[in-house]
Formats: C-alpha cells, sequence, structure tokens
C-alpha cells in the first residue's frame, strides 16, 4: 500500500518573537499508509516544531504562516486538519494521530498507576466502553507491548525507563490510531533496550498497519528502520529519499554533512584522527 | 609516565529494601599517560561506578586504586595531589559549569588553587587554554555558561579539566549530549589533546562506534564485571564474549544493514 495517509503541503511555522524565527519554512511532504518516515536533523532544524505544528500542537508564540494538511482517513473521508474546530480536533487527536513524546518515561503521572492512565484514554475517548472492557483493553495493549497485564497496579518509578518507554507506546497504541508520531522514543535508553523496543514498533507495525513518523537526530538508527527518511535543515527538508538512497547516494551536500559526523561502527578508522 | 592501577575492585551498594546490589566484581585495569582506554557497557553496568570511585566519590569495597603504586589518600594536600593529576570531563555541559560564574573563573579556579602558574600570568594561562580547546579568549571569557553553545561549553569544562596539567582524564558520555554534527569536532580535540599532552584517557560511553574510533583498547563491562578487552578493532569487529556480540548487534550498523539486506534480495531472487 502506497497512497498517501497525510499530505502536508507547503507548511511554514513562524516563532513570533523578537527577531521572528521562521522555524519551518513551506515544507511539502506525504506521509503513505503503513510506512515509516524518519526525519532527522539537529537541534533546532524544526523536526519537532513540523510533527507539533501539522498536529496543530503548537502554542504561541509560534503561529502557522502557511500551507494545509489534509489527513486521508482509513473510511475514505479527507480531514482538513485546519478547518477542525477545538472540538473535533481534540476527538481526532489521539484517535487517528496519536503520539509518542520526547522523554516519554517521565511524560507519565507519578501518582497514578499505569493502568487508571491507560484506563483515561479509553473512559474520554471511547465513553460507551463499560468499565470491564476497558480493563480487558488496557490488559490487552500491556500484553501486546510485553510489559504483561500484572504489572496494570504498578506505579511509573516501579518501572525501568524501558518498560515506561513501553507503556507509553501501548498509549498511543490504545485507539489503534492510522499515524504514530514518535519523537525521539529511544534517546535516553541504552542501546540494547532500544534494539528491543525498536523491533517491538517495527513488529506492531506490520500487524496494525499504522504509519510512523520517526523524529530523531541518529541518523545510523534511522536509516536501519525507517522506510523512507527527510532530512531536515533551517526549517526546509533538504533531501526526501528512501532510506536506501540516503545511505548510498546522498544528494544533498547537508545528507553527505550528516552522514560523515557519525563514526562507523565497522567501517574504516581515521574519521577520528589518532 | 604516570600509572594508575585499578586494582580487584568490588564495589557493593546497601541498597533499602533489595539487600545488597554488587556494582563492581573484581575489576581490574591499568591506565597509563599516553593511552585511550575505552569503557562500554549498557545502563547499570557499573561504568560511573568505576568513575565515581576514580575521582575518590566512592570508596571500594574491596581491592584499590594504586597512582604510581601508591594508594590514594583519603584526604588533605594528598587527595588534592591526586585530583591535579586526574580530572574528570563529565556529560552534561549545561550542568557541569556554573551558571553564575564567568568563563573566566571556571579555568582561574584550578589555576589558582594548584597554583599552576605564578599569579600573574594566570590571564595569559587562561587564554592559552582557551585557545587549546579553540575557542577565542575575547569572545568567550568574560560571558556566562549560558551564553555559550554546548560545544562551546564542553570545550569550556575541558580546558578546566586540563588547567592543572593532569596526567589522565576521565571523560564519561563527553560527546553524547552534543549535537551530531559537532560531535566529531569535540571528540578529535579531545584525541588531538590526548596526543600532545600525552594523556592518558578513560573514554566511558555506551556508543561502540566512537569507541572504537577514539581508543587504544577496549573493555566491555557487564554487570560489574570486565567480559571482554583488547585492542578496539579486535573487540569491536572480532567480539569473543557473547556480551560484546550482543551489543554490537544491537548498535546501528547502516553499512552491515545495507549489505545484509543486499544479499538477502539476491538470495530471494535466485
Amino acid at each position: 500500500m502506497t497512497d498517501s495517509l497525510l499530505s502536508v503541503r507547503d507548511f511554514s511555522v513562524v516563532y513570533d518573537v523578537d527577531p521572528p524565527v521562521q522555524a519551518v519554512k513551506n515544507v511539502t511532504i506525504d506521509i503513505r499508509r503503513g510506512e515509516i518516515v524518519g526525519l532527522a536533523g539537529e537541534s533546532g532544524s524544526g523536526k519537532t516544531t513540523l510533527a507539533y505544528g501539522v498536529q496543530r500542537l503548537l502554542k504561541p508564540p509560534a503561529v502557522i504562516t502557511s500551507g494545509s494538511v489534509v489527513f486521508h482517513d482509513a473510511t475514505g473521508d479527507d480531514v482538513d486538519l485546519h478547518a477542525l474546530d477545538a472540538e473535533q480536533m481534540r476527538r481526532f487527536r489521539w484517535d487517528k494521530v496519536s503520539m509518542v513524546f520526547q522523554g516519554a518515561m517521565n511524560a507519565l503521572n507519578p501518582v497514578a498507576t499505569i493502568g487508571a492512565q491507560l484506563d483515561d484514554v479509553f473512559r474520554v475517548h471511547r465513553p460507551r466502553m463499560s468499565r470491564a472492557q476497558r480493563r480487558a483493553e488496557v490488559d490487552d495493549l500491556l500484553e501486546i507491548v510485553k510489559v504483561g497485564g500484572q504489572r496494570r497496579r504498578s506505579y511509573p518509578h516501579e518501572l525501568s525507563g524501558g518498560m515506561r518507554q513501553r507503556v507509553m507506546i501501548a498509549m498511543a497504541l490504545a485507539l489503534r490510531p492510522q499515524l504514530m508520531v514518535m519523537d525521539e522514543p529511544t534517546t535516553a535508553l541504552d542501546v540494547l533496550v532500544q534494539r528491543e523496543i525498536l523491533k517491538q514498533i517495527s513488529q506492531l507495525r506490520h500487524e496494525f498497519g499504522f504509519s510512523v513518523v520517526f523524529i530523531t537526530h541518529d541518523l545510523p538508527l534511522l536509516l536501519e528502520i525507517s522506510d523512507r527518511i527527510a532530512i531536515m535543515r533551517e526549517g526546509e527538508i533538504v533531501e526526501l529519499a528512501d532510506s536506501e538512497r540516503i545511505w548510498t547516494d546522498p544528494q544533498h551536500e547537508y545528507t553527505r554533512d550528516l552522514l560523515r559526523s557519525f563514526p562507523r561502527l565497522t567501517g574504516e578508522r581515521g574519521v577520528v584522527v589518532r | 609516565m604516570t600509572t594508575l592501577e585499578f586494582s580487584n575492585v568490588t564495589k557493593i551498594y546497601n541498597v533499602r529494601g533489595s539487600g545488597q546490589i554488587k556494582a563492581l566484581d573484581d575489576v581490574s585495569f591499568t591506565l597509563r599517560s599516553h593511552q585511550t582506554i575505552g569503557l562500554v557497557g549498557q545502563s547499570g553496568s557499573g561504568k560511573s561506578t568505576i568513575a565515581k570511585i576514580l575521582t575518590q566519590l566512592e570508596t571500594p569495597t574491596r581491592g584499590e586504586v594504586l597512582l604510581d603504586g601508591a594508594p590514594i589518600p583519603r584526604g588533605g594536600k594528598g587527595l588534592r595531589r591526586y585530583r591535579q593529576q586526574l580530572r574528570m570531563v563529565f556529560q552534561d555541559p549545561f550542568a557541569s559549569l556554573n551558571p553564575s560564574h564567568s568563563i573566566r573563573h571556571h579555568i582561574e579556579r584550578p589555576l589558582r588553587l594548584d597554583r599552576v602558574v605564578p599569579r600573574d600570568q594566570v590571564d595569559a594561562e587562561v587564554r592559552r587554554l582557551l585557545e587549546r580547546v579553540r575557542l577565542d579568549p575575547d569572545a568567550v571569557m568574560d560571558r556566562r555558561p549560558h551564553e555559550l553553545s554546548g560545544g562551546q561549553r564542553q570545550r569550556v569544562a575541558i580546558a578546566r579539566a586540563l588547567a592543572s596539567r593532569p596526567a589522565l582524564l576521565v571523560a564519561d558520555e563527553p560527546v553524547s549530549m552534543l549535537d551530531v554534527s559537532i560531535r566529531l569536532g569535540v571528540l578529535n580535540l579531545l584525541a588531538d589533546l590526548q596526543r600532545e599532552e600525552g594523556l592518558g584517557v578513560l573514554y566511558i560511553t555506551h556508543d561502540l562506534a566512537t569507541a572504537r574510533h577514539f581508543s587504544d583498547e577496549i573493555m566491555v563491562l557487564n554487570q560489574g564485571r570486565v567480559v571482554e578487552s583488547g585492542p578496539a578493532d579486535d573487540v569491536i569487529l572480532r567480539p569473543r564474549d557473547p556480551y560484546t556480540r550482543e551489543l554490537r548487534a544491537a548498535s546501528p550498523d547502516p553499512e552491515e544493514f545495507f549489505r545484509a539486506r543486499a544479499a538477502q534480495t539476491t538470495g530471494g531472487a535466485r
């Protein structure tokens, strides 16, 4: 399936401070159904602003100055995200597009059990579900992300960083969204835990068929997990291509610079002059 | 030539509720000037406990640390002399500099405390050190840390560590908080300084790729034990221990990834 799920056209965001900062400049990109798109770039390149902006999650002084975002729902409807009112937008978020936030491990409420926090998602978005149904869904989700239903009563501090991150993924998965936006979801984890979580994201994607926008500065990681990669710099996408193409035949000088700034695990020596 | 010996060190923490945790289990290694050792392992493997013991923030439960054959004094002038010989560069350049002091102050402090140069030469020495880490003294000396970028701050932290003219440096994830495009620059700066000043560097990281390129030798730590050590390329390219292999398999390696994928596609077409 290669049809488009999200069409972003000529999208721009300005931080209206003095002097104004053009954080995202005329970005056009299509996210296809079921694909993983990597968004790479340095701090300040606008990758997070772009991802938040298309979902209208930005607060002043951020202002969307141009562009359109259209979500092609699986039901066949095209939803213009910028035309939705606040209530429609609230319902749309999480149901169709969910997020795993940067530093998500610390985004859980420390004084509520993880079961209660997952339960909340259903109470708000699926008000007609019975308590027993919700409970079954929560258990099911915790099993899917391999935390285990018995952990329902645990508080976040009783879980390791990797487990908390899985809980966040469970939460993002709860309503079976069509798109999941993941902002540096594994950056704080060590390599072994990171690898497990990436495997899991990839499996879930195959199982449930959602698309993923994966934001990180870690280009080697992105190359392995993404179908396509968009390289961002100073608010613009300077290159967008299949990840293999980015690796073997980068077109933009900046992409080449970025690739060069990662020493190769098994490649030639001499990257660090010794 | 300075030699630091970490000799059969075991560190046990008493944790309320969970009994005793063995953070280090009979760890031994030797760090000499002119030599770089990469210390790798996942979170909780004991890397930071080694750094804490080296900086005397913790004391070993068993075993000892010897500098040129002599145990490290517990306090007083002896401990200060030890700390002048071994300096630390921390992970977070946003937290390791004092926000209320100028850059000049940060570098002057060790110069004055360790009486590295006569008083009237302190200013010239601060300038020399900043130039050493490729910062423009006039541009940064009178600034506060928040006015500098992450990379500039980490350079200041390195200049501060070098101020006392140590023989050994412990760098705990010195580039992992920096932006990708400047990481290599800072790592190369460290490598240059290491070579030119003949420093012995213990490079602590979870990033196998930079560990390999930066270090002469690599030591792999798992659950407080050294499971493998040797020349960097041997450990990373031809790992023998199952845990080292696991770490290597988990580390992103696009080169290997696309090679394997290409092999799979041609295999499938047959």
